[in-house]
C-alpha cells in the first residue's frame, strides 16, 4: 500500500558566517528512508522533534517533493498525482484544520461530500457512524470556530473519514487533548483499524497511543529509520524487563538469590526489594520470595516503553 | 466499521462535468455561507462605504464644477455622481481589499490541507471567490447605490445592451481582481510573508482601479496604456465606465473584451504561479 525507497528530502538553510556573510547549508530531513506498509497494518511512526515524522508524511501524502529516492502510496506517485491520490487517502493533523473555520460542522460535512464526489448513502451512512461513535451529535451544527479541541479533533476524523479513504495518515491526532477525549480517539482508531479496511500511519509524542494501536513501530532519528518492528521486538532490543517490587516484613536472608533475576535495588534497610525478571516467570519468582521473607505487599511492574524509547532516542544520538 | 469501508472506485478524478459543477457549486456556496456567518460586520462595512461616498463625490463635483464646460475627464456631474456611488457598492463585491486568506495559509503552514484536497487550490479558491462575491452583491451592492441615488442625481442607462454589458463587466472584474489577489498572496510561497505586496497592493490597486478618482482625468496615454498593460483598470474604471456609457457602444463592449482577456490571464497566471510554488513549497511548521 504504502513504499518508500531510500527517500530522501533536503532543505537548504542560510547560516551566518560572518557579519555579512551567509552560507547554504544543505540539512537532511529525511535521509534515506525505506519502508513498505501492506494494507489493513497500523504503524506508529515515532521520534524526537524535528526528526523527520512530519516531512515524511508530507511527501507520502504529495505536500512536498522528495530531494531523491522513490516514493508510492495506493500505487499512485504523490506529488505527481496528488489530487488523484487525495481521493484514496485521508489525513488528520493534530495541529492544523482541515474544517472551514467559519462553518457548522454539518454544513463543512456537506461540503466534503460534494469536494470528493461522495454518492449520498454512502456519505449518510459513514457520517451516522461517525456520529455514534464520536458523538458529534450535541455539535454538529457548532461553527468549528467554537468548538474545543477535543470536539474539533473529531470532527477533523470525521472529515477525513467521509470519502472512505483506503490509507489514514495521522499526524499527531492527540496533541493537546484531555484524558476522555485521547480515550474517545484511541477507542476510535482502534475500530477502525481492527475492521482491516484501512492502512493507518500514526505519528504521535503519546506512546500510549501506539501501544494501544499499533503492532509495528517505526522510529526515526536524524532522518534514519533507527528501528522497526513489534514494540516487543523494542522491548527486548533494550533489554527492558518486568520488574517485582515487595514489601517486606523484614529483610532478606543475606544468601537470598533468585535465579533467573537480578536485584535491582533494596531500599529502607532492606524492607523494599526490586528485582529485574529475566528468565523467570513472576508467578514462580513470587513463590520464591514468599518462602524467603514474609511480604507485606507485592507488585509486577511492566516495563515503560516511554522509558525504551527514550534511550533508544539518545542511543542513536 | 462496516459502514466505514475504504472502496472509492466510483470516483474518478477525470470526473463527469455535472460533477465538476456540482463541485464548485458547493464550494460558492461555501464562501456565500462564511461571508454571510459575519452580519455585523456587514452593516458596519456598508455604513463606512456610505461615509466614503459622500466624501469622494463631493470632491469629485468640486473638480467638475471647476473644469471647463462642468466635464471632469468627460464625465458629467451625473455621471460623476453615478460613477462614485455604484463604485462604493462595488468596492466589496469586486473584494480588491482585504483578502491576505492565501498568505495566511501559506505563513501558517495550513495550505497544506488545501493541497490534500482533490480540488485544485486555484479553482477551490475561486469557487468560494465567487460565492463571496455573490453574497456581497446582495448585501453591500444596494445600500451605497440606494443613499446615493437619494442624495444625488444618478444617470441612468440609455442603451440596450449597457446592462448586461454592466453585469458581464462585474463578473469579469470579480474575476480578475481573484487572479491578481491570488498573485499577491502567492508571493509568500517564496517570501514567507506577504505583507509588504499586500500594502503595495492596497496603495497601487486603489489608484490604478480608478477607485480614487477616474483614471480619465489623467493623460490620454497614460490611461490607455494602464488599461492595455495592466489588468488593474479592469477591475472597477470598466464596469463603472460601462455603466455610466462614458464612451460610444463599441468602446463600451471593446473594454469589456479586454477586460475578458485579462481576467483569463491572471486565472492561468494564478494557475501557473501555483504549480511553480508547489514544486519549490516548503510547508512551514510541524
Amino acid at each position: 500500500m504504502i513504499e518508500m525507497k531510500d527517500l530522501r528530502k533536503e532543505f537548504t538553510v542560510r547560516v551566518k558566517t560572518g557579519r555579512f556573510r551567509r552560507e547554504k547549508r544543505l540539512l537532511a530531513a529525511v535521509d534515506g528512508v525505506s519502508l513498505a506498509i501492506a494494507a489493513g497494518e497500523m504503524v506508529g511512526y515515532i521520534g524526537p522533534n524535528g526528526a523527520g515524522k512530519s516531512t515524511t508524511l508530507k511527501m507520502l501524502t504529495g505536500v512536498l517533493s522528495p530531494s531523491g529516492g522513490e516514493v508510492s502510496v495506493c500505487g499512485l506517485s504523490p506529488v505527481p498525482q496528488r489530487t488523484r491520490l487525495a481521493l484514496r487517502i485521508g489525513v488528520v493533523f493534530g495541529q492544523r484544520s482541515q474544517l472551514w473555520w467559519d462553518l457548522p460542522l454539518r454544513e463543512s460535512f456537506g461540503l466534503l461530500r460534494h469536494v470528493y464526489r461522495v454518492p449520498a448513502a454512502d456519505h449518510e451512512s459513514r457520517l451516522r457512524r461517525c456520529r455514534d461513535l464520536l458523538d458529534l451529535d450535541a455539535f454538529m451544527d457548532t461553527p468549528v470556530r467554537q468548538l474545543s479541541l477535543g470536539q474539533r479533533m473529531r470532527g477533523e476524523l470525521t472529515a477525513a473519514l467521509l470519502h472512505g479513504p483506503e490509507v489514514l495518515f495521522l499526524d499527531e491526532p492527540t496533541i493537546g487533548l484531555d484524558v476522555v477525549s485521547k480515550q474517545a480517539v484511541r477507542s476510535f482508531l482502534g475500530e477502525l483499524g481492527q475492521a482491516g479496511d484501512t492502512t493507518l500511519v500514526l505519528t504521535t509524542h503519546d506512546l500510549a497511543d501506539i501501544e494501544r494501536l499499533c503492532r509495528r513501530l517505526v522510529v526515526i532519528d536524524h532522518g534514519r529509520v533507527v528501528h522497526d518492528g513489534t514494540i516487543e521486538d523494542l522491548h527486548s532490543r533494550y533489554g527492558s524487563r518486568r520488574r517485582l517490587v515487595a514489601d517486606l516484613e523484614a529483610p532478606l536472608p543475606p544468601d537470598f538469590a533468585l535465579p533467573g533475576a537480578t536485584l535491582l535495588a533494596a531500599e529502607a534497610d532492606g524492607h523494599r526489594v526490586t528485582f529485574a525478571l529475566e528468565s523467570i516467570a513472576a508467578g514462580a519468582a513470587v513463590a520464591a520470595l514468599v518462602t524467603a521473607a514474609p511480604v507485606r505487599d507485592l507488585s509486577v511492574v511492566e516495563p515503560e516503553i516511554e522509558d525504551v524509547v527514550a534511550r533508544l532516542y539518545t542511543d542513536s544520538r | 466499521m462496516d459502514g466505514l469501508d475504504a472502496s472509492v472506485p466510483t470516483i474518478s478524478p477525470y470526473r463527469p462535468l455535472s460533477a465538476s459543477v456540482a463541485t464548485f457549486g458547493a464550494l460558492m456556496w461555501s464562501g456565500f455561507r462564511r461571508y454571510a456567518t459575519y452580519r455585523q460586520a456587514t452593516l458596519a462595512g456598508s455604513f463606512t462605504n456610505i461615509v466614503f461616498g459622500f466624501l469622494r463625490c463631493y470632491v469629485l463635483l468640486a473638480v467638475a464644477a471647476g473644469a471647463a464646460g462642468g466635464l471632469a475627464g468627460g464625465y458629467d456631474r451625473r455621471q460623476l455622481a453615478t460613477f462614485v456611488w455604484v463604485g462604493q457598492g462595488l468596492l466589496n463585491v469586486v473584494g480588491i481589499w482585504g483578502w491576505n486568506d492565501l498568505a495566511e495559509r501559506i505563513r501558517t503552514g495550513d495550505i497544506a490541507a488545501d493541497l490534500l484536497r482533490p480540488v485544485p487550490p486555484v479553482t477551490a479558491y475561486l469557487a468560494a471567490d465567487l460565492g463571496r462575491s455573490g453574497y456581497q452583491m446582495l448585501t453591500r451592492f444596494a445600500p451605497p447605490v440606494i443613499v446615493g441615488a437619494l442624495v444625488f442625481p444618478l444617470v441612468a442607462p440609455s442603451r440596450w445592451q449597457t446592462v448586461p454589458l454592466f453585469a458581464a463587466s462585474v463578473s469579469l472584474a470579480v474575476i480578475g481582481s481573484f487572479g491578481c489577489r491570488y498573485l499577491v498572496n502567492a508571493t509568500a510561497y517564496w517570501l514567507g510573508d506577504a505583507r509588504g505586496p499586500l500594502m503595495f497592493w492596497t496603495l497601487g490597486s486603489g489608484v490604478l482601479a480608478g477607485l480614487f478618482f477616474p483614471l480619465r482625468l489623467l493623460p490620454e496615454w497614460l490611461t490607455i496604456t494602464l488599461w492595455v498593460a495592466t489588468p488593474i483598470p479592469g477591475l472597477l474604471q470598466t464596469p463603472l465606465d460601462v455603466l455610466v456609457e462614458r464612451d460610444g457602444p463599441a468602446l463600451q463592449a471593446g473594454l469589456v473584451a479586454l477586460q475578458a482577456i485579462w481576467a483569463v490571464i491572471m486565472v492561468a497566471l494564478a494557475s501557473l504561479v501555483q504549480r511553480r510554488a508547489e514544486r519549490k513549497l516548503v510547508v512551514q511548521g510541524g
